[in-house]
């Protein structure tokens, strides 16, 4: 037999566009595979010289997904270039906003993206696995799904105006406050999203029961885990220190955002535009780690909210007390954090300060640099600017959540093609397996390239030479 | 009459018009009733089918050489041609890019950025595609119907898919035109 090389592209139900090459030995065994993200937009670059209070209006535009991680992140590190702690109403509906944005992002992962795969099954006939597929199956629970993550939408547009890039956070504070009659729309919800959420957490428990051999053979991988966290070592999704721990959950370090310089750097691989953070100290690729709903719940030791964290005393008996390393309870992760999302809402607009209208800071103490952290709901996103007296940016860093799993999808992808396709013929099933090794990451590829953007999923087969032999497209058009 | 296959795809843009797109919410189930959605980021289809498509969307201006194809494909294989947002429109947000040379771009990115480690380069594989000036879609391909917003709202999007799955052209006017 002769060696070969796989491409999977488009990459699909996965934000952005990726490619997959597998290569294969002459045995019909996988001798490598990998994950490249192919493009890249340079809004590090075309960010020198724009204002300051233009950056929250700006990086919305790396990610329609989550705009609102890259608006808060940007209105965070603003508040320190000009020297504006918002005063405590204006965090709180940042804060809140926030919230909507990971229930719309995680509730939309799970059954529309991920849900194809764990309810209709790998294998389905790619021409219906998708959403219009889930509508056809089960109409009910697809609606129920639509309207979890039209509740968190809602959540961004009563607190902001828009659904998506919203003109909201400013450096200082916020330019809107929360009505009563928004606060009351908001809370109307709550019920049944929390409903909507657990019906999710059931299905994928379910899914777990019936599938824990695959769950135990898909990519589990040892790695670092990091997240913010509350002074209680909590979840924390807004504001707070990092923390890493390591494979064995030891904590390795707890430290503040702004000093990120001092702990993480990025390697560069030429065959991909998107880059792989890692753990300084221990260096690349020893110091890898994952971020993320598995990595945040990982690094934390519990969860705040009552109903999220009953979820969270059966996740940390998954693995004795240690974390978590399967790839798939990614998926399980990340219905738990809807949850203390969720718990969270009720929470703040359940705060006397929620209807305040002291919401804008406007005394400044100029400082010229400034770094604004926050958990996206793919992981930490770092925005840093340094500008001039004008508050007219001369650099631009950004570190993005989907970057810092950029080691593990790739591992992940090489992995479970190792495991899955060895020696076995190639069927549209087991590709798929392939791709749902980069979804269960959720990854947002727009985002992880700001830098780089869009990624196209194709498997080419390639000798031992490097010659391409042959492509297979998952076209059944 | 069979139902009206649409495929869409995106290109240089931040996926925003797609999810412009989800904000019709439960009205989602009546497009899904009204056409035959077929390749598109949220499906399992790589590419627009071979025997055709009746209406082609793109979200995204055009930065690099995958995306040249993919648009040239979408073009060759749809009936009509739907450019969806200001990305694709006249470039948006990420044609800032043209203001500087692209090997600016990516040495800032890959190698200049305080957070690269000293190794870094600019990634050059092959399987990667080569980074252009960034174009707006009737740049590089003729477009039949133009909708403007970064992101355009919802409810114009279900507009110009509902006349188009009822092979009526969308006219987009007034306050479809604006967005806030
Ligand atoms: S027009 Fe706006 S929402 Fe649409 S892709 Fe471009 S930046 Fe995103």
């Amino acid at each position: 037999m002769v060696a070969q090389k796989i491409t999977i592209e488009p990459v699909t139900r996965i934000e952005g566009h990726a490619k997959v090459t597998i290569h294969m030995k002459e045995d019909g065994n996988v001798e490598h595979a990998y994950f490249h993200v192919n493009e890249f937009r340079g809004f590090e670059k075309f960010c020198e010289g724009r204002m300051v209070f233009e950056m929250p209006l700006i990086t919305p535009r790396i990610c329609g997904i989550c705009p609102v991680s890259h608006h808060l992140a940007a209105a965070k590190a603003a508040d320190e270039v000009m020297g504006t702690p918002p005063p405590r109403p204006a965090v709180l509906l940042r804060d809140l906003m926030h919230m909507g944005q990971v229930i719309q992002s995680h509730g939309m992962h799970f059954f529309e993206l991920a849900g194809p795969d764990l309810i209709l099954g790998f294998d389905t006939d790619p021409a219906i696995r998708n959403v219009v597929g889930l509508i056809q199956a089960n109409a009910e629970l697809t609606l129920k799904a639509v309207n979890l993550r039209k509740f968190g939408q809602q959540i961004i547009e009563f607190v902001s105006g828009r659904r998506i890039h919203p003109t909201f956070a400013v450096p200082g504070g916020v330019n809107k406050a929360l009505s009563a009659e928004d606060r009351g729309k908001i809370q109307a919800g709550i019920d049944e999203a929390i409903k909507t959420t657990q019906i999710g957490l059931s299905i994928m428990k379910d899914w777990a029961e019936k599938n824990r051999a695959d769950i135990e053979r898909f990519a589990v991988l040892k790695s670092g885990y990091f997240g913010l966290v509350t002074p209680n070592n909590g979840l924390e999704l807004y504001d707070g220190n990092i923390r890493l721990v390591d494979q064995e959950g030891k904590q390795l370090e707890c430290f503040d955002g702004r000093n990120y310089l001092d702990y993480i750097a990025e390697h560069v691989e030429p065959w991909s535009y998107l880059k792989f953070p890692y753990y300084k100290k221990l260096g690349w690729p020893q110091g890898v780690y994952r971020v993320g709903p598995l990595g945040r719940l990982n690094a934390s030791d519990r969860i705040e909210t009552p109903l999220a964290q009953e979820e969270m005393k059966l996740w940390k008996s998954l693995n004795g007390g240690k974390p978590v390393e399967n790839t798939l309870y990614y998926h399980l992760a990340r219905l738990i954090e809807t949850l203390f999302a969720i718990e969270r809402v009720a929470a703040l607009l359940d705060d006397p300060d929620i209807l305040s209208t002291d919401i804008l800071n406007t005394r400044t103490d100029f400082k010229g640099e400034g770094v604004g952290v926050i958990e996206a709901p793919r992981g930490t996103l770092f925005h840093h600017y340094w500008a001039n007296d004008k508050g007219q940016l001369t650099r631009v860093n950004l570190i993005v959540a989907t970057g810092h799993n950029n080691w593990a999808m790739s591992e992940a992808v090489d992995s479970v093609a190792k495991t899955y396709i060895n020696g076995k013929p190639v069927t549209e099933g087991l590709l798929n397996r392939v791709e749902a090794a980069i979804r269960a990451h959720d990854p947002c590829l727009s985002c992880s390239t700001h830098a780089v953007g869009q990624m196209p999923l194709e498997i080419e087969f390639y000798d031992p030479q490097g010659s391409l032999i042959r492509t297979l497209s998952r076209n059944i058009a | 009459m069979s139902k009206p296959k649409v495929a869409s795809d995106w290109l240089a843009g931040c996926a925003g018009c797609h999810m412009s797109l989800l904000d019709m919410d439960e009205r989602i189930v009546k497009i899904a009733e009204l056409v035959d959605l077929r390749a598109t980021p949220i499906t399992d289809l790589k590419e627009p089918d071979a025997s055709g498509v009746d209406v082609g969307v793109l979200e995204g201006g055009v930065n690099n050489t995958l995306n040249e194809e993919v648009a040239h494909r979408m073009r060759k294989r749809c009936k009509v041609l739907v450019a969806l947002g200001d990305c694709a429109v006249f470039g948006g947000v990420p044609a800032m890019r043209n203001f500087f040379t692209i090997e600016e771009a990516l040495r800032r990115a890959y190698v200049e950025t305080e957070s690269t480690d000293e190794n870094g380069r600019i990634p050059d594989d092959p399987e990667l595609a080569v980074q252009t000036r960034v174009r707006a879609l009737h740049e590089v391909v003729p477009v039949d119907i133009h909708v403007p917003g970064c992101p355009p709202n919802a409810d114009v999007i279900f507009y110009v898919l509902s006349e188009l799955a009822q092979g009526r052209k969308p006219e987009l006017t007034g306050n479809m035109l604006h967005w806030h």
